[in-house]
């Protein structure tokens, strides 16, 4: 993609170095400051106080919570997006169209409101509360209120990655496999996950970077119970508001750094998926 | 279910994943979304109308939807050259800073938050020297403002980053060949091929900034009629339980930001359209 273009000929001077300084600084403020303050801050009282506000119990308790969450999140919403862009991307049917839109629904909708409406359905002056008081089930202010929270934000993003891969690749590989035999599962799990085994990778690793770091969503559910329906996000609020933010800021770096661990495993799985194309090209020519 | 399909295929599976893809969508999705909009249609239009036009909301919309406007314009600033920047230079670390870009998406907004707030607080590194030139950021409408820069800057970047890698640097060059000066090129050439993505963009960053709340919270400072954002105000009114006030708000909101994606899908539509056209 990246070639010398004729146009650097008639780029004035000035544009290359001020393009370079303008999108540096704007980078350097919003991206590396930003990370800089994480960790000076999270260290302003020392490696101790680090780690006792890491290894806390309320710490422990968030950690777990925030992996229950997207433990049962991601799986569901992988299984979602395997099937609806399966179904999408290889079928022509009638409400195609409104399909799709309605699964970039959630994508348009504050993390808030989502929160919002699992406390009307099932809150005590929700729409099934009473009948969730009567069979002493808590959904709200408990942990399943934080999983479907959890869920609904997260919804789209495996479906997301996985049309357009699917869409570009088409349906003949897995036509000529079922002409030759195979089963709808054989075809399923040996022409085409292979196909879209990157784009789904991708599409996961997006997911639970957003299932563990939800905030908004999972607020309004929560109750802020500590120890009990304190998500990783929430007690970073918690010890921020308390103006403990040395300890904020030593939660939040480890936030910090499953984004980044997030972002690396992204990059590596961007460059697998162009290397394995680059020698599929190669193959074929 | 088969009766749907437009076109007999040998694939399997439709039936199925049609099945599960509504069912699945219907428990998670909608049927919680019609349980608002059917808990603000019990409250009475006169009701609503009350709760939407209290003084308090009208300035919670003004600054939620202004702040937004601004910073997805101010993403549109710096994000259209930072993509060109991407597309068309080698540098050493471009794939670093094109990893660096999603950095908003993959953390979590309460960090954000409170990383802003920390960076622009009156005795923070940026926001002690703009305290002494008199410019105030957090806890003021700008603060705001520079909270969703940050999320909404992946969206733009993202959405006009690819249409610039596949349009041919052969269109430069042949404006540039022709005689075209530079700026002609960027603005004659460039520039409406990547104007459909640029509304998109907007859109996507418009759209996520007007719903957030976890980075924005922090350095908002939340003062009523002054630096209160919408979703706060709905966070605010369940925790006095007034749910019918919850409700009202978070409708009608949810409306107002369907009634503006369909105006700007619109507009891209058109424009789209008119790319296609030449």
């Amino acid at each position: 993609m990246q070639r010398p273009s004729i146009i650097r000929s008639v780029e004035p001077r000035w544009v290359k170095p001020t393009l370079f300084v303008v999108t540096g600084l704007f980078l350097a403020v919003l991206v590396l400051l930003p990370l800089a303050v994480v960790i000076i801050e999270g260290l302003r009282k020392g490696w101790q106080a680090y780690w006792s506000a890491v290894s806390d119990p309320m710490t422990l308790a968030a950690i777990r919570l925030t992996f229950l969450a997207a433990a049962v999140a991601v799986p569901l919403n992988t299984l979602f997006g395997l099937a609806a862009a399966w179904t999408i991307t290889k079928f022509d049917f009638r409400g195609r169209t409104l399909l799709l839109t309605l699964i970039d629904l959630p994508f348009s909708v504050s993390p808030v409101i989502a929160g919002l409406v699992y406390v009307l359905l099932f809150g005590l002056q929700g729409v099934l509360g009473p009948w969730l008081q009567a069979h002493d089930l808590q959904i709200i202010f408990a942990t399943p209120g934080i999983i479907l929270a959890t869920i609904f934000v997260t919804f789209p993003f495996v479906a997301r990655e996985l049309i357009p891969v699917m869409q570009a690749q088409g349906t003949e590989q897995e036509e000529a496999a079922r002409v030759l035999g195979a089963s709808g599962w054989t075809t399923f799990f040996k022409v085409t996950l292979p196909n879209i085994k990157w784009g789904l990778f991708y599409g996961v690793i997006l997911c639970n970077a957003r299932a563990m770091g939800e905030f908004g969503a999972v607020s309004v559910v929560s109750g802020h119970i500590r120890g009990q329906t304190n998500t990783l996000p929430l007690h970073v609020e918690i010890l921020f508001n308390e103006y403990n933010f040395a300890a904020s800021f030593a939660v939040a770096s480890l936030l910090t750094l499953l984004a980044l661990l997030s972002l690396i495993l992204r990059s590596y799985v961007e460059w697998r998926g162009e290397q394995e194309t680059k020698s599929a090209t190669k193959g074929t020519v | 279910m088969s009766l749907l399909l437009k076109r007999k295929s040998i694939l399997p599976g439709f039936g199925l994943g049609l099945a599960y893809t509504s069912f699945y969508l219907g428990l998670v999705i909608l049927l919680p979304l019609a349980a608002l909009f059917w808990r603000s249609h019990t409250l009475g239009a006169a009701e609503i109308w009350n709760v939407v036009t209290a003084p308090r909301v009208l300035a919670s919309y003004r600054i939620s939807f202004g702040c937004s406007l601004v910073a997805a314009a101010v993403n549109i600033v710096f994000g259209l050259p930072l993509a060109w920047v991407l597309a068309r230079y080698k540098f050493p670390g471009r794939r670093l800073v094109d990893a660096a870009l999603d950095l908003p998406i993959a953390l979590p907004t309460a960090v954000a938050g409170i990383t802003l707030t920390a960076l622009f607080a009156p005795n923070g590194w940026l926001g002690a020297p703009l305290e002494s030139l008199g410019i105030h950021v957090a806890y003021t409408p700008l603060g705001i403002t520079v909270a969703l820069v940050f999320i909404g800057l992946p969206f733009v970047v993202r959405t006009v980053l690819p249409v610039l890698e596949e349009l041919d640097a052969e269109y430069e060059e042949a404006a540039a060949c022709l005689g075209a000066t530079w700026w002609q090129t960027i603005t004659r050439v460039v520039w409406p091929e990547v104007r459909g993505a640029s509304i998109t963009g907007f859109t996507l960053a418009f759209a996520r900034s007007v719903g957030e709340y976890g980075s924005v919270v922090f350095i908002a400072g939340n003062m009523p009629m002054k630096t209160e954002i919408t979703p706060l105000l709905i966070i605010t009114k369940l925790e006095e339980y007034d749910y019918a006030g919850a409700t009202a708000l978070g409708a009608s909101s949810l409306i107002i930001s369907f009634i503006f994606l369909l105006g700007i899908n619109q507009l891209q539509r058109h424009y789209e359209l008119k790319r296609g056209a030449h």
